[in-house]
């Protein structure tokens, strides 16, 4: 049974396919933060050195890997718009850049009320930390030129553009804190595991789940929108049961 | 239960985070379902204006 990859790719089936989804990913985001958070709060002990203040850490983390897989998705699929002359991709990437931003924003706002009690300092010009606000900055000149250009054709077409050169962005960020050694502590997690209580460890990872599942829920719910904007006169759209009525 | 929200002194920081995080997941939210709102009322606009002519 081949898979007609091509049919979910026709806005028109996809718009159906992603309203079906979106319950799937919003309900166990949702339970899945109430969750994370609890181990978070209420069995991961205290720590040692920063007592109660670490606790930031379960959202902290995940924000930040969310607005830096969500840049690369992004510009993945601002390229296969530019490349493949795809509609959707394109909208895709324009439904994904304000979830990305905002969890740069979250990122970058957890991180200062992080630093204030433990490096005493709200913001420091450190290697990650410009390197995630130049990230934000990406995310928001995306959005901004979006906005600034009227034919969504051409607006696509510029917005990845810019999507793709910002993504080396991306690497630097997350190699920033081995090639410019300034305050920003090295990777907690590695691939040859981590030094984290366990069930640190579970609270940030349950966490991380909900953040990724939010994030599928909040973008399928913006495409469907962009679809509809985007192809508004079309006749399949004109038909639909949420229009008719 | 207030030696809980206390944080051991880091009440301002810890809750200031998580505050925020939720209010801005809450207004993205509330955002993306006014974002549908406002596209199915021009589809509908259209349509009526499609009926009429």
């Amino acid at each position: 049974m081949a898979i007609n990859w091509f049919k979910y790719s026709a806005p028109s089936t996809f718009y159906g396919l992603a309203g079906k989804l979106i319950p799937w990913f919003s309900w166990p985001a949702a339970a899945l933060f109430a969750v994370g958070l609890y181990i978070g709060f209420f069995v991961a002990p205290t720590d040692a050195i920063q007592s109660e203040a670490y606790r930031i850490i379960f959202i902290h983390v995940p924000a930040s890997i969310l607005s830096m897989f969500l840049y690369l998705i992004m510009a993945g699929y601002a390229a296969l718009g530019l490349i493949f002359k795809t509609r959707l991709s394109a909208m895709m990437a324009s439904a994904l850049a304000p979830t990305g931003a905002l969890f740069a924003f979250i990122s970058l706002w957890t991180g200062a009320l992080w630093g204030k009690p433990m490096w005493g300092a709200w913001w420091v010009w450190d290697a990650r930390l410009t390197s995630e606000l130049i990230l934000l900055f990406l995310y928001l000149g995306f959005i901004a030129l979006q906005a600034s250009i009227e034919d969504p054709r051409r607006a696509d077409k510029a917005s990845a553009l810019l999507a793709i050169v910002g993504s080396v962005n991306v690497p630097i960020i997350y190699y920033s804190v081995q090639w410019w050694n300034t305050l920003h502590q090295g990777a907690t997690i590695k691939m040859t595991g981590t030094s984290m209580h366990v069930a640190m460890q579970q609270s940030m990872f349950t966490v991380l789940v909900a953040c990724w599942l939010y994030a599928i829920a909040v973008g399928l719910s913006r495409v469907r929108s962009i679809i509809l904007e985007r192809e508004a006169n079309t006749q399949w759209v004109k038909e639909l049961k949420e229009v008719r009525e | 239960m207030s030696e809980f929200f206390y944080m051991n002194g880091y009440a301002f920081y810890v809750w200031g985070s998580y505050g925020v995080a939720l209010l801005v997941f809450l207004v993205e939210v509330a955002m993306v379902r006014n974002r549908r709102k406002q596209a199915l009322r021009q589809l509908r606009l259209m349509n009526d204006d499609g009926d009429a002519a």
